[in-house]
């Protein structure tokens, strides 16, 4: 099986689609000529022509919403956002519309959102943020996060197939960092289905996307001290697998909830909920959080790093719970 | 997150008018470990007992302030240092003198409880993985639940986690070992449990107060069930041992006739219930009638306070309140019920009622009582001896009232039986300074403002 980068996982699979069904097409800033912000869709104009490959204007809104109208007429648009960030200037259309279109008219919408998202290269407030818990929020949704080159290219197919707009968050710091045997044939991963990244009974870290490599890493260092992490990768977070994560608590009962995006409101608070409203008796100490702190994301390179969380943050917070 | 420097820990201020606390024991030693957040010390104020918290991480390198000892607000009680500094060994630290000052405010009988915990000076820290505490202060849920499927009491388990916490793997190793037969029936107990098996035993748990009536080492017979004190439970238990071993408990009782009173009632309820939303309960006209007397009695208001008699123009009325389960008392204080007409009384009381069975007391609530009413008349019990609330003097029981034949005399001054609403209430005080005349005084004018009850509010 061959090895690819996340980036080129993502890429492969998306040219995979493209060949695979009609009504499949891109759009976005830079997506045609210059192949993508990251070059992503590089290549894919030549290959799939103008039409299928579409340059947008600088406008979030027109993108979201011209792939939301190709939807309602059967279309399956995978949109690109530059960053993850700007998608906030879609908002309406993709909450207010998007979300909620299927419910008011039962005319599904079938969009697809790329979106780079998380920091470590010193991108600052506005190039670096993971806001996923804020569509994992809206009913009607789906948020995906992978993090492994396979895992993006099986979950971007099912986000395509999928009949509600999903939120595909790719991480930057993954693109070219991360590389994996990525199968050359077409496959879908389903949603909702976490998976163990390492095993391991004393303690598990709940994570996704970049998060997954920093928990593995401080798993690491816990062998050392003889304690055994489990790390589980919840892969999709709307929907996410509470049944894995419920039995992952009450087998080990102590949890760690790690995520790069900040701490209040964070979709680590709803996972930590739901195992002490579910798992209560099973635990053997307090459910704990680490995320980035709740400030905008840090230009300077040593303030990055102290505001996303470290595989030394994490080696301490495992520490306190194996102690515990 | 290393703390460069040492860290200070003082005397929290626990409410408002608190102005010192005692310290009641040292969950660590001198020498130990301590995290952030994990429990120090136990202080106590008046009736809240409660745990300090370390406010860092480090090692406990010195004690100023030994068990017993009363403190004001913000006193330096102990010095963490960081983590890998050196810490000499520690100078023991005195417990307070057998007796207190004079002008010492906290109650005097505290000094008893100092005296007997002396053994466990800082000189001898306890061995490593068996310290103070040994998981009483908190049993997990998952331990809880093993410990209840598996018929085993965690507090018999060496503990490793922090504080001596048990932890799940502790309790799973503890009945993997065979140390206890694993219970078909859940919650019941080997027949035999032998002492657990690990290799470094705890030693008999140093958290027990050498006053504890009975070893909490006894093994669990079959069909027995062990629970852990809750720190209500440990207060109530302290205090009222604390009470019968400072005052001189006498009790007198007098009958009532409470017709006034339920006359008075009845005119008052409908108007009180719709004007104010406050039933004027029958403790409420009682409570007001104490009061009342109690400004002709000051030494049944009053604390023996060193040698001398301290006595105040206030009464601080406290009122004995069951949870509602009816496992566990608190006695939350009306202040100043001098001031307060009829009405005032039964909202102060239901206030209180309703706050201490949501547990929404403050600290300040239960604190500067000088006198207390207990209730259990509820129940239909017809008399009792309660204890008194150190430091006061004197505690007022009220009973069932009941419909009785009680001889009266008729318009014409000869003697009739009548039906007449009957209540007992007892008087207990401590005969050191209260004497059977004075209480007697008392009781018979409480009876005469009950049984002549004119007032209109």
């Amino acid at each position: 099986m061959p090895e690819k980068t996340y980036l080129q996982a993502i890429s492969d699979g998306l040219r995979q689609e493209l060949r695979h069904d009609q009504r499949v097409f891109v759009l976005g800033e830079d997506v045609g000529v210059y192949g993508g912000a990251f070059k992503v869709t590089q290549g894919f104009q030549e290959e799939f022509g103008p039409w299928r490959v579409i340059d947008m204007p600088l406008s979030e809104t027109a993108i979201v919403a011209g792939a939301t109208g190709a939807a309602l007429m059967g279309m399956r648009p995978v949109a690109e956002m530059q960053f993850a960030d700007f998608v906030s200037c879609a908002w309406d259309h993709l909450v207010t519309v998007a979300a909620k279109q299927h419910y008011r008219a039962g005319t599904p919408i079938p969009i697809v959102l790329r979106l780079p998202s998380g920091g470590g290269f010193s991108g600052g407030p506005f190039h670096s943020q993971n806001p996923e818990s804020s569509f994992a929020h809206i009913p009607g949704l789906k948020v995906v996060c992978p993090a492994t080159p396979a895992d993006a290219k099986g979950l971007l197919v099912s986000a395509i197939e999928d009949a509600n707009p999903v939120l595909f968050f790719e991480h930057k710091h993954l693109y070219r960092r991360i590389k994996g045997e990525v199968p050359d044939e077409r496959y879908s991963i389903p949603f909702g289905k976490a998976r163990t990244h390492r095993d391991g009974d004393e303690i598990v870290v709940v994570t996704w996307g970049a998060m997954v490599y920093t928990a593995s890493d401080a798993a690491d260092v816990l062998e050392q001290d003889g304690v055994s992490v489990e790390v589980l990768d919840l892969r999709t977070l709307i929907p996410w697998d509470r049944e894995a994560v419920l039995e992952a608590a009450r087998r080990t009962s102590k949890v760690l909830v790690l995520h790069e995006d900040t701490r209040t409101g964070g979709f680590g608070a709803e996972i930590a909920a739901t195992i002490a409203e579910e798992a209560f008796e099973y635990l053997d100490g307090p459910v704990k959080r680490i995320a980035a702190p709740d400030t905008p994301v840090p230009f300077s390179p040593p303030l990055e790093q102290a505001f996303i969380p470290q595989v030394d943050d994490v080696v301490a917070g495992l520490r306190h719970l194996a102690a515990y | 997150m290393a703390t460069g420097t040492q860290i200070e820990v003082v005397m929290p201020q626990m409410g408002v008018s608190v102005s010192e606390g005692t310290i009641t024991k040292w969950l660590k030693q001198p020498g130990e470990a301590v995290a952030q957040d994990e429990a120090l010390l136990e202080i106590s104020t008046d009736k809240v007992d409660t745990e300090v918290p370390s406010p860092g991480d480090g090692i406990v390198s010195e004690i100023l302030v030994g068990e017993g000892q009363t403190v004001e607000v913000g006193t330096v009680l102990a010095v963490i240092a960081p983590a890998g500094s050196a810490v000499g060994a520690p100078a023991p630290v005195e417990s307070a003198p057998a007796a207190p000052t004079p002008e010492a405010t906290p109650p005097a009988p505290l000094a008893a409880a100092p005296s007997g915990s002396e053994p466990q000076s800082p000189q001898a820290p306890p061995a490593v993985g068996a310290p103070a505490g040994n998981g009483r202060t908190f049993v997990s849920p998952v331990v809880a639940r093993i410990a209840s499927e598996h018929g085993v009491d965690p507090t018999a388990v060496p503990g490793t986690g922090t504080g001596g916490r048990v932890t799940k793997k502790d309790i799973l190793a503890y009945i993997e070992s065979g140390a206890q037969a694993p219970a078909v029936v859940p919650a019941a107990a080997a027949p035999a449990a032998p002492v657990p098996p690990a290799p470094a035993a705890p030693a008999p748990p140093t958290a027990v107060k050498p006053a504890a009536p009975a070893p909490a080492s006894a093994p669990l017979q079959q069909g027995e069930a062990q629970e852990p004190m809750t720190a209500m439970r440990r207060g109530v238990m302290e205090h009222m041992r604390r009470s019968l071993d400072t005052s001189a408990h006498v009790t007198s009782a007098m009958e009532v006739d409470m017709s006034k009173i339920v006359a008075a009632r009845e005119r008052l309820k409908k108007e009180y219930q719709s004007a104010y939303g406050v039933n004027p309960t029958y403790l409420a006209f009682v409570a007001h009638a104490t009061v009342e007397t109690l400004r002709d009695y000051p030494w049944i208001n009053a604390e023996i306070r060193g040698e001398s008699i301290v006595t105040r123009p206030w009464v601080n009325l406290g009122i004995a309140v069951a949870l509602e389960d009816g496992k566990g008392l608190i006695v939350p204080v009306i202040r100043n019920a001098q001031d307060l007409n009829l009405l005032g009384m039964a909202r102060g009381i239901a206030d209180l009622a309703a706050r201490a069975r949501t547990k929404k007391l403050l600290p300040d609530d239960v604190q500067g009582g000088t006198f207390t009413i207990t209730n259990p008349g509820g129940f239909g019990t017809f008399h009792g001896t309660p204890i008194i609330s150190q430091p006061q003097v004197g505690i007022l029981g009220t009973y069932a009232l009941v419909k009785r034949p009680w001889v009266v005399q008729d318009e014409l001054g000869q003697d009739v039986i009548a039906i007449r609403p009957l209540m007992n209430v007892t008087l207990t005080y401590d005969h050191r300074l209260v004497d059977g005349a004075y209480s007697g005084g008392f009781l018979r004018d409480l009876r005469e403002r009950l049984e002549g009850w004119e007032q209109t509010d």
